[in-house]
């Protein structure tokens, strides 16, 4: 009777449990899409990381001409 | 590969795309064999089966404090070392943390309801856990409000620090004040928990560590990447201006 009567708290428990984990997986996951996707759009402008050019690459060159 | 070389954001994303699968994997399976554990111990002489609850709420209490304690390390990091990983992985811990201290405080209610006959009192306990979890949404909020991100790490590094002084409140709130809360379970000296109950304890709390580890690289990665969407945009505006 009694874990009948306690039984709400034991499975809003393992429910809270499961969406603050499940939010913090969907969280991570969405932000790793959408950093990935910004990413992927400046690449295909053309631009560049500084670190994977020597200084203001051919790319930027390019940019600063266009501008 | 030296420990020196994850210092370098380029390795330390290599290192975290090979790691996070396979301890996505590691994860998923301990939280299986934790829980099949949980569902063969055995009900508490007194609480009955609500001691259940322990093995989500002392996980996730243990996780809300270490998630602070990494942060704190970063804050360390940015200030005194100016590492380029440490105020990354201070802000990647942050919502994180957040989350483990909110489910700890969620968990605690729903337990002290048929135990105690209340959701909540102001006892020292809990009072210092609610403490750091309105500081998770001040260090969060102070991210948020600074632009820059070097300037925003130092500010939230010295709140950090500061907040760091909640973690042995917390610890010790039960022998430092008479509180409604239960006294220390584990010590040097070892467990007044059971072993049929600290078993299944111990391993859904490795499992809830495997799953902060998990995370928190992950969200590293993403903190490294939106950095770098930022100088790129940073650089685009400039060439055009």
């Amino acid at each position: 009777m009694e874990a009948i009567n306690h039984l709400p708290f034991i499975v809003g428990s393992y429910a809270a449990a499961f969406v603050v984990i499940a939010g913090l997986i969907a969280w991570v996951m969405l932000d790793f899409r959408a950093q990935r996707r910004a990413l992927a759009e400046l690449e295909l402008r053309g631009l560049t990381r500084r670190s994977a050019t020597t200084g203001v690459g051919p790319r930027m060159e390019e940019a600063k001409e266009k501008a | 590969m030296p420990l020196t070389d994850l210092a370098n954001p380029s390795r330390f994303l290599s290192l975290a795309n090979r790691a996070i699968p396979w301890l996505g994997g590691v994860t998923v399976i301990a939280f299986a064999f934790g829980l099949s554990q949980v569902m063969g111990a055995p009900d508490d002489y007194q609480q009955g089966a609500t001691v259940k609850i322990m093995y989500l709420h002392v996980p996730a209490a243990w996780l809300g404090m270490m998630a602070w304690a990494v942060m704190s390390a970063g804050a360390l990091g940015t200030l005194v070392w100016r590492h380029p990983l440490a105020d990354v992985a201070a802000k990647a811990a942050a919502p994180i943390g957040a989350s483990f201290a909110l489910l700890c405080l969620v968990t605690g209610s729903l337990w002290g309801r048929p135990e105690w006959g209340t959701y909540w009192v102001w006892d020292a306990r809990l009072t210092s856990e609610l403490v750091l979890f309105l500081l998770y949404l001040a260090v969060i909020a102070l991210w948020r409000t600074v632009e820059d991100p070097s300037r925003a790490a130092r500010a939230a590094a010295i709140l950090t620090l500061v907040g760091a002084v909640d973690l042995p409140i917390i610890k010790f709130s039960v022998d430092w004040w008479n509180t409604l809360h239960q006294g220390t379970s584990f010590g040097l000296t070892g467990s007044t928990i059971y072993p049929t109950m600290l078993i299944p304890l111990l391993i859904m709390a490795v499992a809830f560590t495997l799953l902060f580890v998990t995370l928190h690289l992950a969200a590293m990665r993403n903190e490294i990447l939106r950095r770098r969407v930022r100088t790129m945009r940073l650089m685009q505006a400039s060439a055009v201006s």
